[in-house]
C-alpha cells in the first residue's frame, strides 16, 4: 500500500478515535441542535395576543378586520374576568388587555404596549370614532369606509424580492462558521500532529523509511479527512435536523451549499493546511508553537469576521463580490456567495482557479519550509532562514 | 568490495562555519560489528543520518552493497537515533505494526514480528499500552524492536546503550551479536567504552568529523610498544627512546620508541633491584581513547 495512504491512515484512525474529535463533533451538534431549536420556537411563536374584557369585547371583530388588512398575526381572546385578565397580563400570557368601555378603553400592559398593538388599537378606535362622527353629521358611514378602503399606495418593485432570502442567508451564515471551525481546528491541528513527530523525535524514525512531503501530504490528507468526515456529520445532521422542524423549505440549495461546502473546505485546508504545518516546522516545542501559528489563525478570522459583516450588510455589493475571487476571502465568502445563489458560474470557476493558483504556490514554500525546519531542534527558525535554507542546526 | 558492506567515502557535511565531518572514509563489513567512538559533537550522528538518508552529505558518499543508499535501501536498515522517538499516545504494539508497515512489510507480516519481538524483548504484556505509560527501560526496548522487527539487513546504531538497565544491555549485546553472526553489518556508537571492546570486531575513534583511528581492538590496543615494569627498589627508567607513560607506586607504564630493545630495559631494571613484574602492557580503549583524542588535541 501507498506510504502516504500508510500515514494518512494512521492520523485517520488516531484522531477518529481521540476524545477531542468525540466530544467537540457531539459539542457541535448540540449547538446545531439548539439552533434549529431555538429558530424553531421563534417561528412557533404567534403574534401578540390581546385580551378583551367586559364591553370592550365587541371591538372583536373591528380589531381582527384591522390586524387582517395591515397583514398583522394578532390574536384576540376574550376575558371574562377583568381581575383574571390583569394576572394573565402579569404573567406574560397577555400583551395586553383592553377594559373599560368600547369607545374609550385602557389597555392594561405589563411595561409598554408593543407598537404593532398600538398602531392596531388606534385606528379600530379612530374608525370607530369617525363612523361615529359620520352618522351624526347624516352620512353613510359604511359607504365612506368602502371608498376609504380603496384608496392605499401601489407599488411598483424593480426587483422580485427573494421570498426565501432569509433562509439562504442564514444557510450562508452556518456555512461560512462550519468552515472557519472546521479550517481552525483542523489547521491547528496539523500543526500540532507535525509539533509532535517533532517533540517526541519519532519524525527522525519516519523520516528514514518515507519522504518529507510523503510524510507531509499524509499527515494533511489524514486530518482533512476527519474534518470532512465531522463536517459530514455536522452538514447531514443539520440539513435533516431542518427540514425536519421545518426551517429548511429549500432542501435543494440545502444540498448544493452542502456540497459545495464540502468542495471549498477540501480547497480551503490543503490552503491553511500547509501553511500551518510549515508553521509547526519552525518550532520545537508546543510551547513555541502558539506564537508561530497565531497569525494564520488572525488571518482566518480576519478572513471569517470581515467576510460575515459584509455578507451581512449586503450580500450583493461590488466589495463582496471582488473579495470572493481573492484567496484566502474566497474559501470562505465564496460558498456563502453560492449559498446565496448570488453568484454566477464564471466567478465560481475563477474563484476555484485562482485558489488553486495559489494552493500551487503556498504548497510549494510550504513544503521547503517543512522540509528545512522538520529535523531542526533547539530554538525556533525563522521563517527567512527556513526559505533560504541556511539551518544552522546544532547537533552534531 | 564486498557484498553487502557499508562504505563512507570522503563524506563530508557543514554546517555553516562548522565542518561537522571532515572526509570521512571507513567501511562496516558483513558480519562485523563495527564501534564508533568520539567525544560529544565529534560527528557520529551526523555521519549516521548521512548514511539514512535523513541528512545529505556536502561532499562524498555512503554506499550500501556499491550504491548510495536510496530510501527504498534505507527502508532494509535497522535504525535506531540518538533522540530517541515514537508516537506517546500511540499503543506499542500499533506503533510497531505501523512502523514495521513504513518500512514496506504487508500487514500480516508486520503483525507477526511485532508479536515476535515483543515476546523476545519482554514486552508481551505490554502490546496495549500506551508508549508513554511505559518505564524508560520498556520504552528503550520498544525503540530497539523497532529497529530490528523488519528484519533489517543492516544496522545502524546511534547510542543504542545509553539508558539501558543491565539486563536490557545483555539483551542488547545478544542481539547485536546474533544479528552479526547472520551476516549482517552492525554499526553502532557509543561512549560505554568497556562494551565497545567487549563486543566490536573493529572501531573507529573520530575526532572534530576527521577519523583518528580505524582497525580491530586488538591492533588499536597493540599500536605502541608499552611495557609494565615493577621494580621493588628506587628506579628511573632514563633510557634513550623510553618514556614513562604512568607511575604508580614502584610500577611504571613505558613506551618504548621503535629501536629500543625491551631486553636492555629489562637489565637496567635488574641492576636496580628485584623486578616483581615485566610484561608488555596494552591499554584498555578507554585509556587509548583518552590519549588518542588528547595527542590530537595538543598536536593541534
Amino acid at each position: 500500500m501507498n506510504v502516504v495512504w500508510l500515514i494518512a491512515s494512521r492520523e485517520l484512525r488516531t484522531r477518529l478515535r481521540a476524545r477531542s474529535f468525540v466530544v467537540g463533533t457531539l459539542g457541535l451538534l448540540a449547538a446545531i441542535g439548539g439552533y434549529l431549536a431555538l429558530s424553531a420556537w421563534l417561528a412557533n411563536s404567534s403574534g401578540p395576543v390581546v385580551g378583551l374584557s367586559g364591553s370592550a369585547a365587541e371591538l372583536r371583530p373591528a380589531i381582527v378586520a384591522v390586524a387582517e388588512s395591515l397583514d398583522e398575526d394578532l390574536e384576540v381572546r376574550i376575558v371574562d374576568d377583568a381581575g383574571a385578565g390583569r394576572e394573565q397580563v402579569r404573567d406574560g400570557d397577555l400583551d395586553a388587555l383592553l377594559t373599560g368601555s368600547a369607545s374609550a378603553p385602557t389597555a392594561v400592559v405589563d411595561e409598554e404596549l408593543d407598537d404593532t398593538v398600538r398602531g392596531i388599537l388606534t385606528a379600530v378606535l379612530q374608525q370607530r370614532a369617525l363612523g361615529a362622527e359620520l352618522e351624526r353629521a347624516g352620512a353613510d358611514p359604511d359607504a365612506v369606509r368602502r371608498a376609504v378602503a380603496d384608496a392605499g399606495v401601489r407599488v411598483d418593485a424593480l426587483n422580485r424580492a427573494d421570498p426565501l432570502e432569509g433562509e439562504r442567508l442564514v444557510l450562508a451564515g452556518v456555512a461560512m462558521t462550519l468552515l472557519y471551525v472546521a479550517l481552525i481546528t483542523y489547521g491547528t491541528g496539523v500543526a500540532q500532529g507535525v509539533v509532535e513527530e517533532k517533540t517526541s523525535r519519532v519524525v527522525e524514525l519516519l523520516l528514514a523509511t518515507v519522504r518529507p512531503w510523503q510524510l507531509l501530504l499524509g499527515k494533511i490528507l489524514g486530518i482533512g479527512l476527519v474534518g470532512l468526515v465531522q463536517l459530514v456529520i455536522l452538514g447531514g445532521v443539520g440539513l435533516i435536523g431542518a427540514s425536519l422542524a421545518g426551517q429548511l423549505t429549500l432542501p435543494a440549495a440545502g444540498i448544493g451549499t452542502f456540497v459545495a461546502l464540502l468542495g471549498w473546505y477540501l480547497l480551503g485546508f490543503f490552503l491553511f493546511a500547509s501553511l500551518f504545518a510549515a508553521a509547526g516546522a519552525l518550532v520545537a516545542r508546543f510551547e513555541d508553537m502558539q506564537s508561530v501559528i497565531s497569525p494564520l489563525i488572525m488571518l482566518l478570522a480576519i478572513v471569517f469576521v470581515v467576510g460575515l459583516n459584509l455578507l451581512l450588510r449586503d450580500p450583493r455589493s461590488e466589495i463582496v463580490e471582488v473579495l470572493s475571487l481573492i484567496p484566502p476571502f474566497t474559501t470562505i465568502l465564496m460558498p456563502a456567495r453560492g449559498a446565496l445563489g448570488v453568484a454566477p458560474a464564471w466567478q465560481i470557476a475563477l474563484a476555484v482557479g485562482l485558489t488553486l493558483i495559489a494552493l500551487a504556490i503556498v504548497v510549494r514554500l510550504a513544503g521547503v519550509v517543512y522540509e528545512r525546519g522538520v529535523l531542526h531542534t533547539g530554538s525556533r527558525m525563522s521563517l527567512r532562514a527556513a526559505l533560504r535554507g541556511r539551518s544552522r542546526s546544532t547537533t552534531e | 568490495m564486498t557484498e553487502g558492506t557499508l562504505e563512507f567515502d570522503g563524506t563530508t557535511k557543514r554546517y555553516g562555519d562548522l565542518l561537522a565531518l571532515d572526509d570521512l572514509s571507513f567501511d562496516v563489513r558483513p558480519g562485523e560489528i563495527f564501534g564508533f567512538v568520539g567525544s560529544n559533537g565529534a560527528g557520529k550522528t551526523t555521519a549516521m543520518r548521512i548514511a539514512l538518508g535523513v541528512l545529505s552529505a556536502d561532499a562524498g558518499q555512503v554506499r550500501w552493497r556499491g550504491a548510495p543508499v536510496t530510501l527504498e535501501a534505507a527502508r532494509r536498515i535497522g535504525y535506531m537515533p540518538e533522540e530517541r522517538g515514537l508516537y506517546p499516545k500511540m499503543a506499542v504494539a500499533e506503533q510497531l505494526e505501523y512502523l514495521a508497515r513504513l518500512h514496506g512489510m504487508s500487514r500480516a507480516d508486520a503483525r507477526t514480528a511485532t508479536a515476535e519481538w515483543t515476546e523476545r524483548l519482554g514486552l508481551a504484556e505490554r502490546r496495549r499500552s500506551e508508549v508513554g505509560a511505559l518505564s524508560l527501560g520498556n520504552q528503550q526496548r520498544v525503540q530497539l524492536a523497532a529497529a530490528l522487527l523488519h528484519g533489517p539487513e543492516l544496522l545502524v546504531l546511534d547510542e543504542p546503550f545509553s539508558g539501558l538497565d543491565p539486563v536490557a544491555v545483555d539483551v542488547m549485546s545478544g542481539v547485536l551479536t546474533e544479528r552479526a553472526a547472520a551476516g549482517v553489518p552492525v554499526l553502532f556508537s557509543s561512549h560505554q567504552l568497556d562494551l565497545v571492546q567487549r563486543l566490536c570486531h573493529r572501531v573507529g575513534i573520530i575526532r572534530s568529523g576527521r577519523l583518528v583511528a580505524c582497525d580491530t581492538v586488538d591492533a588499536l590496543r597493540s599500536t605502541r610498544r608499552q611495557l609494565a615494569v615493577d621494580v621493588r627498589a628506587p628506579w628511573t627508567p632514563a633510557l634513550p627512546g623510553v618514556e614513562i607513560v604512568s607511575t604508580e607506586g614502584t610500577r611504571h607504564v613505558l613506551e618504548l620508541a621503535a629501536d629500543v630493545d625491551d631486553q636492555d630495559v629489562l637489565r637496567s631494571a635488574l641492576a636496580a633491584g628485584p623486578v616483581a613484574e615485566f610484561r608488555p602492557f596494552r591499554p584498555t580503549l578507554t585509556e587509548l581513547f583518552r590519549t588518542v583524542v588528547t595527542d590530537r588535541e595538543d598536536a593541534r
